[in-house]
C-alpha cells in the first residue's frame, strides 16, 4: 500500500505541473485582459498597470517567473484585489468552503446510506420506491432551484432560518448544507442500494444468517462493509467536486467561500487568481481521489490480501 | 445508532431555528446600517480602486476637499471649510477645516493633499483615474512623464491650512470633480510605512493599519462576507453623524439580495432583479425606489465599418427605434426614452436635441444611402455582453429594424471581457453600451466622444465637436457654456455615432426606517446624513 501511495504521489507532480502550464497559457489566450473595464483606461495607464504586474515582459519570462514562484508556494498578487496575495485569498476562502463541504457530505452520507440500505433491504416495496424516487428528484433538481426554494419556504414564509450568510446569524449554515448535500445524498442512496443488493445475495451473508446472527448484525457488520465500497469510491471525487463546485450554493447563500473567488476570477481575468485556484483545486482532486482509492482498498478484503 | 443521530439533528435544528430578531430591527437600537453593496470592493485605496461599491465604502472612510450634496446639486464643504475662485476661474484657494483630523489624531494639512495628488499622478502607481486631475496645470504632463518636477504642477500648500490649485482652463465643474474619491487624500506616513509611494499592494488599507479622514473608521473586513465601519469620533463634523456602524455586504446575486432584504437582513439593496420591478410596481411595494440617475443606455455604431460609414444609414437605424415602446414594454421600470446623449437635467442642463421615431424618414434615408430595400443591406450584428436584460432590448431592436427597414439583424452575446475587448479593437458593427456620469456636469458625457478618448470606441472624430467642448470648458459663464455644449450635442445627434435609447433610473429597495437618504442623479448617499428611525 505504501508503494501505491508513493507511486501515486509521484504521478501527481507532473499532473499538477501540466495543469499549471496549460492554465497559464490558456488564460493568456482568452480575449480581454484584467484591466479592461467599461470605462477604458488610457494607453499610458494601461502601460503603467502592465508594468506594475510585469505583464510587459515576454510570455516565456513571465511563465518561468510564475513557475519558480509556485514551487516555493508563492502564487503572486491578485490583479483584481490590489494588496491581497492569491495565497491569502485561498486561505481565507478555503476554511469556509471546507466547512460547507464537510456538513454537506455528512448530510449526504447520513441520508444517502440510510435510505440506500433500507431500499436494498426492502427491495420492491414502498421503502424502496419512495426513497429512490426522491433520490432521482434529488439528482435532477439543480442546486440553483433547490436553494431558493428552501429559502422561500424556511427563510421567507416560515421565518425559521436566515436566508443567507455563514456564521453571522444562528442557523445560517443549515440551508446551504442541505442544498449542497441533497444532490450527493441522492447519488449515495442509489450507489448504496446497488452495492448492498449485490452483497446481500452473496454466500457469506447467507452464512452469517445461518449462524443465527440478528438482521442488524448481518447488515451492519457484514453487508455494509462490502456493500458500501462504491460509496467510498464515490466520496473522493464527491468531496473534490463539493469544494470546487460549491460556487452556486455560495452565491445563492452569500457564503464567502473559495468557489466564488474561482469563478469570479475567471470572469475578471484575474490571471494569478485563476491559476492559483486551479492549481489548488487540482491538488485537492488528486489528493481526495488518492485517499478514497486507499480507503476502498482497505475496505475490500480481496484487494487488501493481494 | 440511528435514533441518536435523529435526536442530534432534532436538537440541532430546534436550537438553530429559535426565532432571532432581524438585523434591521436590532440595527434600529444599535444604530447599525446594513448596506447591500453589490460586489466585493477591490480595495479601499482611493487612488487605485474604481467602481461604485468601492465608492460606497470610501465615502464613509475618507473625505475630499468638497463632499457631495445628499440632495444633489452644489458641492458641500468637506475637508475644506470654504474656498475662493479667482476672477478668471483658474485659481482655486481652499481653506481646510481647522479641526480636520486623520483617524489617528494627526491634523489634515494642505501638504497632505499635495502629497496625495502627487501620488495619484505618479505613473508607476498605475492609477486608473489620474485624468480626474488633468484639469490641474501640468498634471497631465507630470503623469505622462513629460516633466519630472512636481513643483511645476498647479497644486501647492500656501500654509498648513491653505491649498492653492491652478487649473489649465476655467473648469466650472471642478468642485464637483473633487467629490470623486480619486482626488481624496491618503495619510502619507501610513502609506509609506507599508510600502513605497507607488506600491499598489501595500497593506496600509488593512483593518488596524488604515488611517483616513472620513466620518467612519475601518473596523473589520472579511473578504466576500462584510466590511464594518464604525463612527469616527475625531471627524470634524462628528456631531452630524448619527450611525454607529455600517455593515457593507458584497451581495453579487440580485435574487439573494432581494431575499435578504425581504428577510430583514438589509436596509437597502444595490439594485433589483429586473423581472421583479413591474411586479413590485403593481403591488405598490413601499420599499421600491425608482430615482433619477445620470446614465444613458445607448447603441454604439462603428463608423469605420463599411456598412455604417454613411451617416444616413446610422440615422435610419436610430430613427427606426421606438424608444417609448422599449421603456414601456421591455424595461418596464420607469426608464425614460433618451433623445440626447447627456441625460436631461444634469446640473440644469437640458439638451434640445430630438431623435424622431419616423419609419418613412428612416426608409428614405436608407434609400438615399443606396439601399432601395433593407434586403440589400448587409446582415447587421448587434454585440452585447451576456445579460438577459440586454438580450431583451437587442431582440426588440432587432425586430424594429427588421420590420421597419427590412434589415437582417443577428444578435451576438459575449462574455463581459470578450465584449469589452471586441469593442476596444473595433471588432463590431453595433454594440450596446451604457455610460454613468462621474460628476454632475454634461462634460462627463460629451467629453467621452472627443477624438482620442478611450471611451469613444465609435471611430467617429469631428474637430468641430472637439473645439466646441474645449471652448465650452474655457467659458466661465454657465449659460454661454451650456449653449456651446448644446451645439456639440446637436452635432452628435446630426452625425449619430451613437444612438441613445433610454435614460437610466436607479431601481432599488430601501427600508422605511432609513431617513436622510434622498434621490439624486449621481446616486451619492453620504452616510454621515443617514439616520435610522421607525415611524
Amino acid at each position: 500500500m505504501i508503494i501505491i501511495l508513493i507511486k501515486r504521489i509521484l504521478l501527481a507532480i507532473p499532473v499538477l505541473l501540466a495543469v499549471a502550464s496549460i492554465t497559464f497559457f490558456l488564460v493568456r489566450l482568452a480575449p480581454g485582459g484584467p484591466f479592461d473595464a467599461e470605462k477604458t483606461v488610457s494607453p499610458q495607464v494601461l502601460k503603467n498597470l502592465n508594468e506594475a504586474y510585469n505583464l510587459n515582459a515576454p510570455l516565456a519570462e513571465q511563465y518561468f517567473d510564475y513557475m519558480s514562484g509556485i514551487i516555493v508556494g508563492d502564487f503572486g498578487p491578485s490583479f483584481r484585489f490590489p494588496g491581497r496575495s492569491v495565497s491569502e485569498m485561498i486561505m481565507t476562502g478555503l476554511p469556509v468552503t471546507f466547512e460547507l463541504a464537510i456538513y454537506s457530505i455528512l448530510i449526504a452520507l447520513i441520508l444517502g446510506i440510510f435510505s440506500g440500505v433500507i431500499a436494498a433491504l426492502k427491495r420492491n416495496t414502498i421503502f424502496d420506491y419512495l426513497p429512490m424516487s426522491i433520490a432521482m428528484i434529488g439528482i435532477c433538481v439543480p442546486t440553483f432551484l433547490l436553494g431558493p426554494l428552501l429559502v422561500l419556504i424556511f427563510g421567507i414564509n416560515l421565518e425559521l432560518l436566515p436566508v443567507s450568510g455563514w456564521g453571522q446569524l444562528p442557523g445560517d449554515k443549515i440551508l446551504p448544507s442541505i442544498t449542497l448535500g441533497f444532490a450527493y445524498a441522492a447519488y449515495i442512496a442509489r450507489l448504496g442500494r446497488g452495492g448492498m443488493l449485490e452483497v446481500l445475495n452473496q454466500d457469506f451473508i447467507r452464512t452469517a444468517r445461518s449462524k443465527g446472527l440478528s438482521e442488524t448484525q448481518v447488515v451492519v457488520k457484514h453487508a455494509m462493509q462490502g456493500g458500501l465500497i462504491p460509496v467510498v469510491s464515490f466520496l473522493g471525487p464527491a468531496i473534490a467536486g463539493l469544494l470546487a463546485g460549491s460556487f452556486v450554493v455560495e452565491t445563492i447563500f452569500q457564503i464567502p467561500g473559495l468557489g466564488r473567488f474561482y469563478v469570479e476570477a475567471a470572469f475578471n481575468r484575474d490571471y494569478t487568481m485563476i491559476l492559483g485556484t486551479t492549481i489548488f483545486f487540482s491538488f485537492m482532486i488528486v489528493m481526495f481521489n488518492l485517499m478514497s482509492d486507499l480507503l476502498a482498498l482497505w475496505l475490500n478484503p480481496r484487494s487488501r490480501e493481494s | 445508532m440511528s435514533k441518536r443521530i435523529y435526536q442530534f439533528f432534532l436538537i440541532f435544528i430546534l436550537t438553530a431555528c429559535s426565532q432571532t430578531e432581524a438585523p434591521v430591527d436590532t440595527g434600529l437600537i444599535t444604530k447599525t446600517f446594513h448596506w447591500g453593496n453589490g460586489t466585493e470592493p477591490q480595495g479601499i485605496d482611493p487612488h487605485i480602486v474604481t467602481g461604485v461599491p468601492e465608492h460606497h465604502v470610501l465615502q464613509s472612510l475618507c473625505e475630499g476637499l468638497t463632499s457631495s450634496n445628499p440632495k444633489g446639486g452644489e458641492s458641500l464643504p468637506g475637508a475644506a471649510s470654504s474656498w475662493t475662485i479667482s476672477e478668471d476661474g483658474k485659481i482655486y484657494t481652499f481653506y481646510l477645516q481647522e479641526n480636520g483630523k486623520w483617524s489617528n489624531g494627526d491634523p489634515v494639512t494642505a501638504d497632505d493633499f499635495v502629497w496625495s495628488w502627487k501620488r495619484i499622478l505618479t505613473a508607476s502607481l498605475g492609477s486608473q483615474y489620474p485624468d480626474m486631475l488633468y484639469y490641474v496645470k501640468n498634471a497631465s504632463e507630470y503623469h505622462n512623464q513629460e516633466i519630472d518636477d512636481f513643483n511645476l504642477v498647479g497644486v501647492k500648500a500656501i500654509d498648513e491650512l491653505t491649498l492653492e490649485v491652478e487649473l489649465n482652463n476655467p473648469t466650472p465643474f471642478f468642485l464637483g470633480l473633487l467629490s470623486h474619491y480619486s482626488t481624496w487624500p491618503v495619510h502619507k506616513n501610513t502609506v509609506l510605512r507599508y510600502g513605497a509611494v507607488d506600491d499598489r499592494n501595500g497593506e496600509w488599507t488593512r483593518p488596524g493599519n488604515f488611517v483616513c479622514n472620513g466620518p467612519f473608521n475601518l473596523k473589520s473586513w472579511e473578504l466576500n462576507k462584510k466590511i464594518i465601519v464604525e463612527k469616527n469620533p475625531l471627524y470634524w463634523d462628528s456631531k452630524t453623524v448619527d450611525l454607529n456602524e455600517i455593515h457593507y455586504y458584497p451581495v453579487q446575486n440580485v435574487m439573494t439580495e432581494d431575499r435578504m432584504f425581504r428577510a430583514g437582513q438589509l436596509h437597502n439593496t444595490s439594485t433589483l432583479p429586473s423581472n421583479k420591478c413591474p411586479v413590485y410596481i403593481e403591488d405598490g411595494n413601499p420599499n421600491l425606489k425608482i430615482d433619477p440617475y445620470m446614465g444613458t443606455y445607448f447603441y454604439r455604431f462603428n463608423t469605420l465599418n463599411p456598412a455604417l460609414q454613411d451617416v444616413r444609414v446610422r440615422k435610419a437605424l436610430a430613427y427606426s427605434i421606438d424608444r417609448k415602446k422599449i421603456t414601456e414594454k421591455v424595461t418596464k421600470c420607469g426608464q425614460i426614452p433618451a433623445y440626447s446623449f447627456t441625460p436631461p437635467g444634469s446640473n440644469n442642463y437640458f439638451p434640445k436635441t430630438e431623435i424622431p421615431y419616423d419609419v418613412e424618414l428612416a426608409k428614405n434615408l436608407l434609400k438615399e444611402a443606396g439601399y432601395d430595400s433593407g434586403s440589400e443591406f448587409p446582415v447587421l450584428e448587434i454585440l452585447f455582453n451576456t445579460n438577459e436584460d440586454h438580450r431583451k432590448i437587442a431582440l426588440a431592436i432587432q425586430q424594429m429594424w427588421q420590420e421597419n427597414l427590412g434589415i437582417s439583424v443577428e444578435l451576438v452575446n459575449q462574455d463581459w471581457k470578450v465584449y469589452l475587448n471586441r469593442e476596444m479593437i473595433g471588432d463590431f458593427q453595433v454594440s450596446r453600451a451604457g455610460w454613468i456620469g462621474d460628476y454632475e456636469d454634461p462634460n462627463t458625457f460629451l467629453d467621452t466622444l472627443r477624438p482620442n478618448r478611450g471611451n469613444n470606441k465609435t471611430g467617429w472624430e469631428n474637430p468641430v465637436y472637439d473645439k466646441l467642448i474645449k471652448q465650452a470648458n474655457s467659458t466661465i459663464d454657465q449659460k454661454e457654456r451650456y449653449k456651446l455644449l448644446n451645439e456639440a450635442e446637436q452635432l452628435l445627434i446630426d452625425e449619430m455615432p451613437i444612438a441613445p435609447i433610454y435614460t437610466y433610473v436607479r431601481v432599488y429597495q430601501l427600508h422605511e426606517d432609513v431617513k436622510g437618504w434622498y434621490p439624486n442623479i449621481l446616486d451619492h448617499h453620504h452616510p454621515k446624513y443617514i439616520r435610522l428611525q421607525r415611524d
